[in-house]
């Protein structure tokens, strides 16, 4: 970036703002349903063996 | 640099000048969605459903439902990286001037972040929860979709969606891969309904959007080859459509009840062909092309759903090794 300082830089409006918002809470959940999945499959696929590991 | 010219960069260049003067952050979560091409997405889920449970292996629910998860996804980031590479002709077609790209509220640089996140993570997650053969099968498909069909195919040939629809033929079988860990002679046959299904289905759209691919200077046939031929060719795949979709009965994989839905619903296909190939120049050959367009879309749902239907019954549908 080649911004001098004290300059503002990319102000954003308040839809961008509204959006970027609406983003980052879809991109939340999807990662949130994600680390479900993983642990849900790793259970289907272990079944009761996921607790059979080596100490 | 700003992220507007950084991603101007990796636009086509008709769209760099464009995309360097738009404005940062202005994607809603619906035009990542449409991105995705929910529509074509839809399609490739209930092919790959069909695929997935006519198969004679049972996989657990929530294994099958991670699969179709997963194709679901490279299916749609598939979409994203055509609309990513096809911004340009898309800026000038009437039917997707507004897709988010060549609309300006996607920058091109994150549709392409965003559909070869979605292409890498699908594959993967395919490999590791479900199999190895499956995923190989999707990655293949979004590459012969992407490169092979988009950025080849596309403009080079009116040959374009003949050979590229196979990419939208594999879905179930990846479907039948995820369940069986193989390729079956009847996942082999499903392609070939879907893959002889694409030529009329496409032809049929472009015999009534001909001035936006010829303004997109796209080389569909009714552009190159004339509306005859293309009404000619039509016909001809229609009528080799017709057996090939019965062909699952005939050969003794599906039941009587998918049989006579096949050849009714073939030979409905072939007359609506017939009366597209008849038709005088004007509006009249316009509402046939439409007439064959929709029904085909019916056609491939009602063939798919009757394979689903028949083995939800437990019908001697499909299960001849299960």
């Amino acid at each position: 970036m080649s911004e001098q300082p004290g300059e503002p830089g990319i102000v954003l409006t308040a839809e961008q703002k509204r959006r970027r918002r609406a983003r980052s809470i879809a991109l939340a959940l999807i990662l949130g349903a994600l680390v479900l999945l993983v642990y849900v499959v790793t259970i289907v696929k272990l079944g009761p063996g996921v607790l059979v590991r080596p100490l | 640099m700003s992220l507007a010219s950084e991603s101007a960069e990796l636009a086509p260049p008709p769209l760099r000048a464009e995309i360097a003067r738009a404005e940062p952050g202005m994607a809603g979560v619906g035009d990542y969605f449409a991105l995705m091409k929910p529509r074509v997405m839809s399609l490739v889920v209930f092919t790959a459903l069909v695929g997935l449970v006519v198969a004679p292996t049972h996989l657990h629910p929530v294994l099958s439902f991670t699969a179709l998860l997963c194709i679901a996804v490279g299916a749609g980031a598939a979409g994203a990286l055509n609309m990513w590479y096809d911004a340009d002709i898309d800026a000038v077609m009437e039917r997707t001037a507004d897709r988010p790209v060549p609309a300006g509220r996607v920058q091109p640089g994150e549709a392409l972040a965003f559909g070869m996140t979605l292409a890498v993570g699908s594959v993967a997650l395919l490999g590791l929860m479900v199999n190895w053969l499956a995923a190989g099968l999707l990655a293949f498909t979004i590459f012969f979709y992407v490169v092979v069909y988009t950025m080849w195919l596309k403009r080079w040939t009116p040959q374009n969606i003949v050979i590229g629809g196979a990419s939208g033929a594999f879905p179930p079988m990846i479907g039948w891969a995820a369940a069986t860990g193989g390729i079956g002679i009847e996942a082999c046959l499903l392609f070939l309904i879907i893959f002889f299904w694409t030529p009329p289905h496409f032809w049929a759209l472009s015999l009534y959007r001909t001035d936006d691919y010829a303004r997109a200077n796209i080389p569909m046939l009714p552009v190159v080859a004339g509306v005859e031929e293309t009404r000619r060719q039509i016909l001809l795949y229609s009528l080799v459509l017709a057996p090939i979709g019965a062909s699952p009965w005939l050969l003794g994989y599906a039941s009587l009840a998918y049989g006579i839905v096949a050849t009714v619903s073939g030979a409905l296909m072939i007359v609506l062909s017939l009366r597209l190939k008849r038709a005088p120049a004007g509006p009249a050959a316009e509402q046939a092309a439409k007439h064959l367009f929709a029904f085909s879309i019916l056609y491939l749902f009602v063939l798919f759903a009757m394979l689903l239907i028949g083995q939800g019954l437990g019908s001697p549908s499909w299960r001849v090794f299960g």
